[in-house]
């Protein structure tokens, strides 16, 4: 499936695949189109994709770029895991946590970025950088340090200590920017414009947004190239949400898996849920919020990808939901308590929905759900800390007895 | 009240390569006006239905209009008005 050019989503024209994002004739995103695939025999492709690496790389088929030579971090393959004991809390038969924290920098932003910075590499560009709220900031670092390529990274001067640490110890220029994200992404936008850098989210974007993809190709092929019956998976500009059904679709008509679109259930922070608020009103757009929420990962007040967000949820029967900060610290502890799984706010707000959906009658029991948790718990501790009690004792075997057992102790 | 308007590289095949221009206006919409006067291939590009196209981003000295009035935002003079696209990301 040879990429063929570079698409607007709106208007349909069509620009070569080299830096670019935007459709000049309609402000549009652009979107990487493909040739037909020369193999009409799904069996062919499956038994292709099965002998490759177990990285997204297993996936070079439906992807704009060939996997580098070398230099690359290895990506993705995380574990899909049965999670019977949180289906049962729910009340629910069947619930599978696609795991990405597992990914060489703890998010899913590792796929997307071993995407954008392959295509960046084939392109000649030897500075790669990007706005971001952590995750990305995280992969981007790591992944331009084992490139060996310079990197500039711009973050909201708020971020956790967690992020910010996990991204200055790879040697990239760190710019911590005062403001939020949103203020990050036009400062950034504005920037791209004037220096010959590959930024992964914006004039990489549309190679960027195909790495997303692989979690729905992974997730199918876990599934013993089954679909699931319903995906919940959190929201921030919408990318990756959309992005999951690109890659089911793609799949569906390359014959690998048969059936329907799953139901999207699309997972905000009340904080910042301006997809949430427009599903809700019935709007077809969004409208920008200042964020406030403990899921920074999230919190993107002008999701541009919040429109084809809201028309998945939409067609596929699906829904966007937002839940409040204690939500999702309990979501955060639910999924740790029931799965083994320590996962960082936005999946706190991914688990929180995913309970929501449960109690309000919305899942069937005999459904088959996805849950989509994208980071690892250990950078965002802060919505974790207090959430338990230690207890602290002297080094004798009686100081042990007595905190433990203080019944039989006394007796 | 002059204002100038700042072009992102993707419209500037509309305003014979400039990267940005001196316009009158009160408003951020009187503003756009005259720079549609100047540039008449603009407005098709960033505007629809009397207002501006959905990934088209408009700030008014680095804030997005959409928080202030909209295309109703007054301007004062010396201000900078930026367009810019919508960007994913993360």
């Amino acid at each position: 499936m040879p990429p063929e050019s570079l698409r607007c989503k709106e208007c349909r024209t069509e620009y070569p695949l080299d830096a670019r994002y935007v459709c000049e004739r309609c402000f549009g995103p652009l979107e990487v189109a493909y040739a037909p695939h020369t193999s009409s025999d799904p069996e062919e492709l499956r038994r292709k994709i099965q002998a490759g690496p177990t990285s997204l790389w297993r996936y070079a088929d439906f992807l704009p770029t060939a996997p580098p030579a070398h230099g690359a971090v290895p990506t993705g393959w995380t574990p899909l895991v049965r999670a019977d004991r949180l289906a049962d809390e729910l009340g629910l038969r069947e619930v599978w946590i696609k795991n990405e924290a597992a990914n060489p920098t703890h998010s899913f932003k590792d796929r997307v970025v071993s995407v954008a910075l392959a295509r960046a590499r084939e392109l000649g560009y030897t500075t790669v950088a990007c706005a971001s709220t952590g995750n990305l900031a995280n992969a981007v670092a790591a992944h331009a340090a084992a490139a060996g390529l310079e990197s500039y990274v711009f973050v909201p001067v708020d971020l956790e200590e967690q992020k910010v640490v996990a991204t200055g110890v790879y040697g990239t220029n760190l710019i911590a920017v005062r403001g939020n994200y949103d203020d990050v992404n036009r400062l950034c936008t504005e920037v791209s414009a004037d220096r010959d850098w590959a930024f992964v989210n914006i004039n990489m974007r549309p190679y960027y947004s195909e790495g997303s993809k692989t979690l729905a190709f992974e997730t199918a092929e876990q599934l013993a190239f089954q679909l699931p019956d319903r995906v919940v998976c959190p929201i921030a500009s919408g990318s990756l949400f959309t992005r999951i059904a690109r890659g089911f679709e793609e799949w569906l008509e390359a014959g690998l898996i048969q059936g329907s679109l799953p139901r999207f259930n699309g997972a905000q922070a009340e904080g910042c849920s301006p997809v949430a608020s427009a599903f809700a009103a019935g709007h077809e757009i969004c409208r920008p919020v200042k964020p406030d929420t403990i899921a920074k990962s999230l919190a993107i007040g002008n999701p541009a990808d919040g429109p084809y967000a809201l028309a998945l949820a939409r067609r596929t029967g699906g829904s966007i939901d937002a839940v409040g900060d204690e939500e999702i610290r309990e979501g955060i502890r639910l999924l740790a308590r029931t799965t083994g799984i320590f996962t960082e706010t936005a999946g706190g707000v991914t688990v929180a929905v995913l309970a929501s959906l449960a109690r309000r009658g919305e899942i069937d029991p005999d459904e088959r759900v996805v849950a989509y948790i994208t980071g690892d718990g250990l950078k965002t501790l802060d919505a974790a800390r207090g959430t338990f009690e230690v207890t602290e004792i002297d080094p004798t075997v009686e100081a042990f007895e007595l905190a433990t057992e203080p019944v039989a102790a006394v007796a | 009240m002059s204002v100038t308007v700042k072009i992102p590289t993707q419209l500037r095949g509309a305003t014979d390569g400039e990267a940005s221009a001196e316009v009158e206006g009160a408003t951020v919409g009187e503003v756009l006006d005259s720079l549609y006067e100047r540039y008449g291939e603009l407005r098709s590009r960033i505007a629809e239905d009397g207002g501006l196209r959905r990934f088209v981003n408009v700030y008014v000295g680095g804030e997005d209009i959409r928080f202030l009035d909209g295309l109703d935002t007054e301007v004062s003079d010396g201000d900078e008005v930026t367009i810019l696209p919508a960007v994913a990301g993360g």
